[in-house]
């Protein structure tokens, strides 16, 4: 059996590996309660509980929910995907399953789309419930027309950008455990200054300006031209929805999360052994 | 170290300076691995010939892990040449990952899928990989097939990190201290599966604490001390054990006795001349595996 080894059958076709990366990811995701409820159900109490609380008249005919629907619709997009990135291959960096499949013939690219389509699946259903409740509780009026073409290209640019975003900051961590203490903080941070939480135009202008250098904000801004009349993108900083410099700065993003992603992702915890 | 001959005859590692074996499954000259100014590694030779199975002791911090991570690619070295498998480690692409199985130390992780769709998955990975519910069988899990992993018992749990080693059919299999938190009858399973395993072609290089296991299991044990390969011999030549004097003991007058003879067979026929019937308490007895290691390991220390 030594020298004159058989020729050994053709490895897997990436596809194969692929499908199979996305059926485990999937299954990951969708049977693990605590994540399914953090990431889904988190941004739909958000909604129930502010519009309950904040009823305020914004001008133009708005209520504060129909202004809170892009805030929290964000909220979900970076829950989905910066921080289920960020902490969860944290941990699997940490238990050891990284370095498992790093040893294997699987593709190393195979994983990464694994995470991609588990953060598709996860953000169109956490879109899709905030909008059905929305509709169903508050009376949201939906986006029409072009608008559905601009809300699916800034959600899915925006979880692009917070995915490698959220692959890079996995690396930050320490492991595992620390992941979801360090990312939760930045994540909130992130999305306070940004205009989530309450309209963009009370966040004081240096918080603005600090906001603008980020992904969340633009994502944010995208999402409120979708659920807003256009009388109120006078009150954007800008005076206008600035589409096109939400396009660029996600793009941005995204580029300058792959190159950090490329630059720092490890396959085991630093410093082991 | 008794008796220097036999410490030459039993030791048959490559020289430094050897070329590589081509023929071997492992095969590692000059290995050097630094973290800062410490050698972790520092001039490795050694040859792991296929389809035997190799103990690599030592205690910790002797570079064992460090070692086992640069022949399974998922360290870099500083310096050497390694060949596994007949392939630079640091260059390995998935063709070669294919034919090595790698059971981790901390295997694991906290999978939401069962241990058969885990398995599943796993094989799907290679290009000619067994049949998961044969592997299940194999390794006494299949009554678990359906459990997720976290309920599995710590050595079913390290019987599953096995099943996930060797699922692909690797030619080369790493073992990473595999019985640890095993209980005596579990051990016993497990090493009957490493025999089936031989039996079926694989090479296996395993690291253990376990002196008795290495003693058991391996058909050649090097001990590492300091990054540096000690000794390399059949378990039962290890530290010049084979030909080391024995120890005879017996009871006389009250007192325990003991003496140590190179010829144990005349010495207890002399000793039985000089009692009317059995010798008391009589025992003869050579180092064992855990006193020639010990004895290794503290004089380099």
């Amino acid at each position: 059996m030594t020298t004159a080894a058989p020729e050994r059958p053709a490895l897997p076709s990436p596809g194969r590996v692929y499908r199979t990366r996305a059926g485990v990811e999937l299954k990951e995701f969708f049977r693990q309660r605590e994540s399914v409820v953090f990431t889904l159900v988190f941004p739909v109490v958000l909604l129930l509980a502010l519009g309950a609380v904040l009823d305020y008249d914004l001008g133009s005919g708005v209520d504060f929910p129909q202004y809170f629907m892009a805030g929290v619709i964000t909220a979900g997009v970076v829950g989905s995907s910066l921080q289920n990135m960020a902490i969860h291959i944290a941990g699997e960096r940490s238990d050891g399953t990284l370095k498992s499949l790093a040893g294997t013939p699987m593709p190393k690219s195979a994983y990464f789309l694994g995470k991609v389509v588990q953060v598709l699946a996860v953000t169109a259903a956490t879109v899709a419930l905030l909008l059905l409740v929305g509709v169903a509780v508050y009376g949201i009026d939906l986006p029409s027309g072009v608008d559905w073409l601009t809300f699916a290209w800034v959600t899915v640019l925006g979880a692009a950008a917070c995915t490698l975003l959220g692959i890079a900051v996995s690396s930050l961590a320490r492991n595992g455990r620390s992941a979801s203490a360090t990312v939760t903080p930045i994540a909130l941070v992130l999305e306070f200054v940004s205009g989530v939480f309450l309209p963009f135009e009370q966040v004081p202008g240096w918080l603005q300006d600090l906001a603008s250098v980020f992904p969340v904000k633009w994502l944010a801004q995208g999402l409120r031209s979708v659920f807003l009349p256009d009388a109120l993108a006078a009150s954007e900083p800008a005076g206008s929805w600035e589409l096109g410099r939400v396009a660029l700065v996600l793009a941005a993003w995204c580029v300058a999360g792959l190159v950090l992603c490329v630059l720092t992702f490890r396959w085991q915890d630093r410093g082991t052994r | 170290m008794t008796s220097t001959s036999a410490h030459v005859v039993a030791d048959d590692r490559p020289h430094p300076g050897d070329p590589l074996d081509p023929d071997a499954a492992i095969s590692v000259r000059g290995l050097v691995k630094r973290y800062g100014d410490r050698a972790a590694v520092d001039g490795l030779d050694l040859d792991i010939r296929r389809g035997e199975i190799f103990a690599l002791l030592g205690p910790n911090g002797a570079g064992k892990t460090t070692t086992v991570e640069i022949l399974e690619g998922h360290r870099s070295r500083d310096a050497g040449d390694v060949r596994v498998l007949g392939v630079d480690p640091a260059r390995g692409g998935r063709r070669w990952r294919a034919d090595l199985g790698i059971v981790l130390q901390s295997g694991g992780g906290d999978s939401q899928l069962s241990v058969r769709e885990q398995l599943q998955a796993r094989a799907s990975y290679y290009a000619d990989p067994r049949d998961p519910a044969e592997v299940l069988e194999l390794v006494g899990l299949t009554a678990q097939a359906d459990a997720r992993g976290r309920a599995l018992s710590g050595g079913q749990r390290r019987r599953f990190d096995v099943a996930l080693g060797i699922v692909g059919r690797p030619r080369l299999l790493f073992l990473d201290e595999p019985t640890t938190g095993f209980d005596p009858e579990a051990r016993r399973q497990f090493w009957a599966m490493v025999r089936s395993l031989r039996d079926l072609g694989t090479t296996m290089l395993l690291t253990t604490h376990y002196l008795d296991e290495a003693e058991t299991l391996a058909d050649r044990v090097g001990v590492l001390a300091h990054g540096r390969l000690a000794e390399v011999a059949v378990p039962a030549a290890l530290g010049g054990r084979g030909t080391a004097p024995a120890v005879v003991s017996w009871t006389e007058d009250g007192v325990r006795r003991t003496a140590e003879t190179t010829t144990p067979t005349a010495f207890v026929q002399d000793l039985a001349a000089r009692f009317p019937g059995e010798v008391p308490d009589l025992a003869v007895g050579r180092p064992t595996l855990e006193d020639v290691y010990l004895k290794m390991i503290g004089d380099r220390a």
